[in-house]
C-alpha cells in the first residue's frame, strides 16, 4: 500500500485550522519584501489527522512489540512522562524568563543534575548537551580544554578501541584529535599491549564503552584506567550502555573521569522515531571547571521558612555555550520523573533485570547462532548471523526474515570487528514470554535458512512494504517532493 | 511497574542460565565498588510522582499566568490540537531511527514530507531530516563551509545580530580549530550595518553567517549583499524565524547558499527551551556535505514507491573519524510536530499567522510609540519584535510589569551594552489587543513611579 504525500492530497483553499480575525489595523508589508509564492499544501484537519494517523500504521514501534536494536535501549517509555512533561508550568514556560518565575523547572534541573552525579560517582553535571554525540563532543572538548588549561599542548592523540560506536572516532576528529585505534583481545576487553603501545605524552585520552559494545564488562577496567591516567591522559566513558550498571556499579568509581547520559536510552524518554535525545554529561571533580555554561546552582541557600533561590552559574574556566538555552528540557522532566518512581533501591533492579534477559535469551540461542565472545554477558550481547552448512544466507536476511514473525530485528552489522553481526539487547522491560517467543522464531528461521534459504532471501513478506531499494535512492536522489522554481 | 518478570520467573531464568544468584551475574565487576549506597530519594508511586512534579510545575509562573511579551529566539504561538494528537501516538513516539525501512515507513514518508516543507518554505532545494536546533544547526552549517574549503579558508564572518547563543555556540564548536579566526560580531557605534561586514569579507572568507529576520526583529533585503559575498566565492548562510517566511520572502530569493534557523515556531512547546528544531537547508551544490539524515524516494522489490535513509556514507557509522559530522539523530518526533503544524496550517494559515503576527506587533510598536519617556527605534521594516528605548533599567521594568502579570521583553543591554536601557518585545497571535493596549497602560502606568 501506498499512502499518497501530504503534497498530493492537496486542495486549493483548504485549510486546517482557523485563527480569528485581527482584532488591530492592518499594516502593509513593504512590497520589496513581500512573498508571492508560498508552495505549502492546501489540506482540511480531517486530511492531516488520517494522513499521519495512517502513516503511523506503517511503523513498528515499542507499543506494538519486542525491539531488540542493540546499543539502543527500546525500553518500554512510560505514560507518565509524557503527561508530566506536558503540565502548563514546565510546556508553557519560556527559557529566558526571569528566574524568579521558572524556580520549579530550575530545582527540577539541580535535582537531576546531582541525581545523575549520584548515580554515576561524578562531581558535576550539564543537561544541555542535546545528544549523545553532542555529550560526546562536549567531553572531548572538556579533554582538550583541560590539557590546555595545564599548558601541555603535546596531546593531539585519542584513543578509541576497535570495538566503540562509531560516533566516538567522528567526535574526537570533529574536535580536531588525531584518532587511534586500540585492538580487542580474545575475550573481548581492550588488549592491554596494545593499549601500553600507544600511550605516551601525546595522548589527550581514551574514549572507553564499558560495558562495551559487544555487551561484556571491561574486565581488566582498572588496569585500562591506571595505564591512561599514568600517561597523563583521561578516560571517557561513553554512557550508552549505562542501563548494565545502574545502581549496581558507578562509573565514576572506576577511575573514569567524564561521561555522557543518553535520557532517551538509560532513561526511557521516547526515542520518537530517531529524537530527540538528551545527552548530558558527568564529570570529575578534577573537570567541574570546564563544564560548558551555564549550569543550575544555587543563587541563596534557602532557610526553614524559605526555599533555595536557584538560578544559572558559569563554571570558572567553561568551554562555553554548546547550543541555544538550557538543553532538552523536555527530557530531563520525564527522566526526573522515571528516575523517581525507581529511586534509591530501585535503580539495581533495571541493571538486574536487563543483564538478566540478556544472558537468557543467550543461553537460549547460543547453541544455535555462534557466540562472538562465550562469556557472561551484560545488557546484550552479538551474535554471528552466518552458517557455513547456509552459505547464501547473512545476517541481514535473518534481520528481514524476523519481521514476518512480528520482530524488530536486532543491530546488525555492528559491531565491526564481529562478522554478519546481529546485536540483541532486550532490555529489562520484556518479559520471560517474549525472549521465550523470540529465541523461538530465531530458531525457527537458522532452520530455514539451511532448508528454505529463498524465504530468507526474499523476506521480508509480511511488511507494508518490501526489501527497499537503496542503490536507486543514492543514484536518483529525489528528497524532496517539491521542485523549487528556479529564480528567472 | 516498568518490569514485568516476577521472582519466579527470574528464578527460572537464571536456572536456565545456570546461575544461583542475580548477583552472579556482576562477576566480572570488581567487587569493592559493587552495589553503591545512592544518596537518592526513596521510590514514589506513579500517583506520587504526578504530585511532586505537579508542586514543581506550579512553582513557576508559565504564559497561561502572564501575557507574554517575551521572544529572542523562542517565541509563544498557539499549537493547534491535533498536533499533540498525532505526535502522541505510540506508533510515532516509541520507535526508533528508521534504520529498518520495511517496518519505518511512516516515520520514513514524514521525514520526507518534512524535507519538502522545509525546502518549499525557505525556497531551498534540499533540507536534512533536522538538526537539534538553531544554534548547533548554525554551528553545523560552519562546519559545512569549513570542510568545503577544505581547512584553506579560515575566516568566519558573523553578523552582530545573530542571536547571540548563536554566537557562542559556533565559537565553542570551532575552539579545538586554532586557524580559524571568527570575526564581525564585535561592538560597533550605534549599529553594524551591513555594508560593515562587507569590508571583512575577502577571499580567505569561508562563510557569511546573517539573521533574517535578526535579533532585533529587522528584515533586511540582502541580495545586494549576497552578490558581493559570493563574488569572492564565499558562502552566506542565513539564520531564518521560518514562520516569518509565510510572509516575506524566502532566502533563495537573495541567493542564500545555506539556510538555518529554530523551527520553535512551527508548533514546538516553549518548553523551558527544548526540545526544539535545528533547520538546515542548502543548495543542491552542498547535498553531499549535509550533515545529519537525509530520505530519499525510492521503490521495493515489487516496484511500490518507498522511502529510505539515504547517502549514509557521510555519517559516523559508516565513516567513523572521517563523517562529515558526529550527529547520530535528528530531532525525530519535533520534526514531525512541524511537519504536522505546517501541514494543518498550509498556504493560508502560515501567511494568516505571520500577518497577524505582523499587524500586532506594528500596532504595539505604534501604540508605544505614543508613550512619554519611551523610543521605538526606527530600524526599517521588522517581523514580529522590534527596540524600544525605555525610560528605566529593563531588569527594573520586567520586575514592575510582572507584579502586572505581564512578562516584559528581553534585556537588550546583556548581550549589546550599545543598547543600554533597550527592551525587545515580540508580539504574536497570542496577544489579543486587549493585551496589547494592557501592556502599553501598564508601562506608562510603572514608569512614572
Amino acid at each position: 500500500m501506498t499512502e499518497p504525500t501530504i503534497f498530493e492530497i492537496s486542495s486549493p483553499g483548504r485549510t486546517g485550522v482557523k485563527f480569528q480575525a485581527s482584532d488591530v489595523p492592518q499594516f502593509d508589508v513593504p512590497k520589496e519584501f513581500l512573498r508571492e509564492q508560498l508552495p505549502m499544501p492546501e489540506v482540511s484537519e480531517i486530511d492531516v489527522i488520517r494522513h499521519f494517523t495512517r502513516l503511523s500504521q506503517l511503523n513498528y514501534c515499542i507499543d506494538t512489540g519486542f525491539y531488540p536494536l542493540g546499543s539502543c535501549t527500546m525500553k518500554f517509555n512510560p505514560r507518565i512522562n509524557e503527561v508530566t512533561a506536558r503540565l502548563a508550568g514546565f510546556g508553557k514556560v519560556h527559557p529566558l524568563q526571569p528566574v524568579e518565575t521558572v524556580q520549579g523547572s530550575l530545582a527540577l534541573m539541580y535535582d537531576l543534575q546531582n541525581w545523575l552525579g549520584e548515580i554515576s560517582g561524578f562531581s558535576g553535571v550539564t543537561l544541555q548537551p542535546a545528544a549523545g554525540a553532542h555529550g560526546e563532543y562536549v567531553g572531548v572538548m572538556i579533554i582538550r580544554a583541560y590539557h590546555k588549561d595545564r599548558k601541555d599542548s603535546k596531546r593531539t592523540k585519542m584513543i578509541i578501541p576497535d570495538s566503540a560506536h562509531g560516533t566516538n572516532p567522528a567526535s574526537s576528529a570533529m574536535s580536531g584529535f588525531d584518532v587511534v585505534a586500540v585492538a580487542t583481545d580474545n575475550n573481548g576487553n581492550v588488549d592491554l599491549d596494545s593499549l601500553r603501545a600507544v600511550c605516551d605524552d601525546t595522548v589527550a585520552g581514551l574514549m572507553l564503552t564499558n560495558p562495551n559494545t559487544l555487551g561484556l564488562f571491561e574486565q581488566n577496567v582498572i588496569e585500562v584506567v591506571k595505564i591512561v591516567h599514568e600517561a597523563g591522559g583521561l578516560v571517557y566513558g561513553d554512557g550508552a550502555n549505562l542501563n548494565a550498571l545502574l545502581g549496581v556499579v558507578r562509573p565514576g568509581d572506576l577511575g573514569i573521569d567524564l561521561m555522557h547520559f543518553n535520557l532517551h536510552k538509560t532513561f526511557s524518554t521516547p526515542h520518537g522515531g530517531g529524537g530527540p535525545g538528551s545527552g548530558p554529561v558527568g564529570v570529575a571533580a578534577h573537570l567541574v571547571d570546564f563544564l560548558p555554561c551555564p549550569i543550575v546552582g544555587i543563587l541563596e541557600e534557602g532557610s526553614e521558612d524559605y526555599p533555595p533561590l536557584y538560578g544559572f552559574v558559569e563554571p570558572a574556566k567553561s568551554i562555553g555555550r554548546i547550543k541555544a538555552f538550557f538543553g532538552h528540557f523536555g527530557m530531563m522532566v520525564r527522566a526526573y520523573t522515571y528516575i523517581s518512581m525507581y529511586g534509591k533501591e530501585g535503580l539495581k533492579n533495571i541493571a538486574e533485570g536487563s543483564v538478566l534477559n540478556a544472558n537468557y535469551l543467550m543461553t537460549l540461542l547460543k547453541d544455535t547462532y555462534k557466540l562472538a565472545y562465550d562469556r557472561l554477558c551484560m545488557h546484550e550481547f552479538v551474535l554471528e548471523g552466518h552458517w557455513p552448512d547456509a552459505p547464501e544466507v547473512h545476517a541481514l536476511d535473518i534481520a528481514k526474515r524476523l519481521m514476518d514473525y512480528n520482530f524488530h530485528p536486532p543491530t546488525n552489522y555492528f559491531p565491526l570487528i564481529v562478522p554478519e553481526a546481529l546485536m540483541i539487547e532486550p532490555t529489562e522491560t520484556e518479559s520471560k514470554q517474549t525472549l521465550d517467543l523470540f529465541a523461538d522464531a530465531m530458531l525457527k528461521i537458522a532452520e530455514e535458512a539451511k532448508t528454505q534459504p529463498e524465504l530468507l532471501k526474499s523476506a521480508p513478506h509480511n511488511t507494508p512494504i518490501g526489501r527497499l531499494d537503496e542503490v536507486k535512492a543514492a543514484k536518483d536522489l529525489v528528497l524532496c517532493c517539491w521542485i523549487p522554481e528556479k529564480n528567472s | 511497574m516498568f518490569i514485568p518478570n516476577t521472582e519466579a520467573e527470574r528464578d527460572e531464568m537464571l536456572q536456565k542460565i545456570g546461575l544461583s544468584r542475580i548477583e552472579d551475574l556482576f562477576s566480572d565487576v570488581p567487587k569493592e565498588f559493587r552495589y553503591p549506597d545512592l544518596n537518592l530519594p526513596e521510590a514514589v508511586s506513579e500517583m506520587e510522582a504526578l504530585q511532586n512534579l505537579k508542586d514543581l510545575a506550579i512553582a513557576n509562573d508559565s504564559t497561561d499566568d502572564l501575557i507574554c511579551f517575551l521572544g529572542a529566539g523562542a517565541y509563544n504561538h498557539y499549537i493547534p490540537a491535533s498536533v499533540d494528537a498525532i505526535i502522541s501516538r505510540g506508533e510515532f513516539l516509541t520507535a526508533y531511527t528508521p534504520y529498518q525501512p520495511e517496518v519505518s515507513q511512516g516515520t520514513l514518508q514524514s521525514i520526507f514530507e518534512y524535507q519538502s516543507l522545509v525546502a518549499a518554505l525557505t525556497g531551498m532545494d534540499v533540507s536534512n531530516a533536522s538538526h537539534y536546533d538553531g544554534a548547533t544547526a548554525a554551528a553545523e552549517a560552519c562546519v559545512l563551509a569549513y570542510h568545503h574549503f577544505r581547512g584553506k579558508r579560515t575566516k568566519f564572518i558573523l553578523s552582530r545580530y545573530l542571536h547571540p547563543h548563536y554566537r557562542e555556540t559556533i565559537k565553542t564548536y570551532f575552539q579545538g580549530y586554532e586557524k580559524i579566526q571568527i570575526t564581525g560580531d564585535d561592538a560597533v557605534e550605534g549599529f553594524q550595518a551591513s555594508e560593515d561586514l562587507l569590508k571583512l569579507v575577502d577571499t580567505n572568507t569561508a562563510i557569511v553567517y546573517v539573521q533574517y529576520p535578526d535579533f532585533l526583529g529587522r528584515i533586511h533585503d540582502f541580495k545586494a549583499f549576497a552578490e558581493q559575498v559570493h563574488a569572492v566565492g564565499a558562502i552566506l548562510a542565513v539564520s531564518v524565524n521560518p514562520l516569518a517566511l509565510g510572509l516575506i520572502k524566502p532566502p533563495s530569493e537573495f541567493d542564500a547558499d545555506i539556510v538555518t534557523g529554530e523551527g520553535q515556531p512551527l508548533g514546538i512547546p516553549l518548553s523551558y527551551g527544548g526540545p526544539y528544531l535545528g533547520l538546515f537547508a542548502t543548495k543542491n551544490q552542498f547535498m553531499r556535505k549535509l550533515a545529519g539524515r537525509l530520505v530519499g524516494e525510492t521503490v521495493d522489490n515489487k516496484g511500490n514507491k518507498g522511502y529510505v535513509l539515504t547517502l549514509t556514507a557521510r555519517e559516523q557509522h559508516i565513516r567513523r573519524e572521517k563523517a562529515t559530522s558526529n550527529i547520530c539523530s535528528n530531532q525525530g518526533l519535533i520534526a514531525l510536530t512541524s511537519t504536522v503544524y505546517m501541514s494543518l496550517l498550509g498556504k493560508q494559515g502560515l501567511r494568516q499567522v505571520a500577518k497577524l503576527n505582523y499587524d500586532k506587533a506594528h500596532y504595539a510598536a505604534d501604540q508605544i510609540s505614543k508613550l512619554k519617556g519611551f523610543e521605538v527605534l526606527d530600524l526599517g521594516a521588522f517581523f514580529n519584535e522590534f527596540v524600544v528605548r525605555t525610560p528605566k533599567p529593563v531588569s527594573e521594568l520586567n520586575s514592575l510589569l510582572l507584579d502586572y502579570d505581564i512578562l516584559g521583553g528581553y534585556d537588550l543591554s546583556k548581550d549589546y551594552p550599545e543598547l543600554e536601557n533597550c527592551m525587545l518585545l515580540a508580539v504574536t497571535e497570542m496577544n489579543t489587543k486587549d493585551d496589547i493596549d494592557y501592556l502599553v497602560e501598564i508601562l506608562q502606568e510603572v514608569s512614572n513611579d
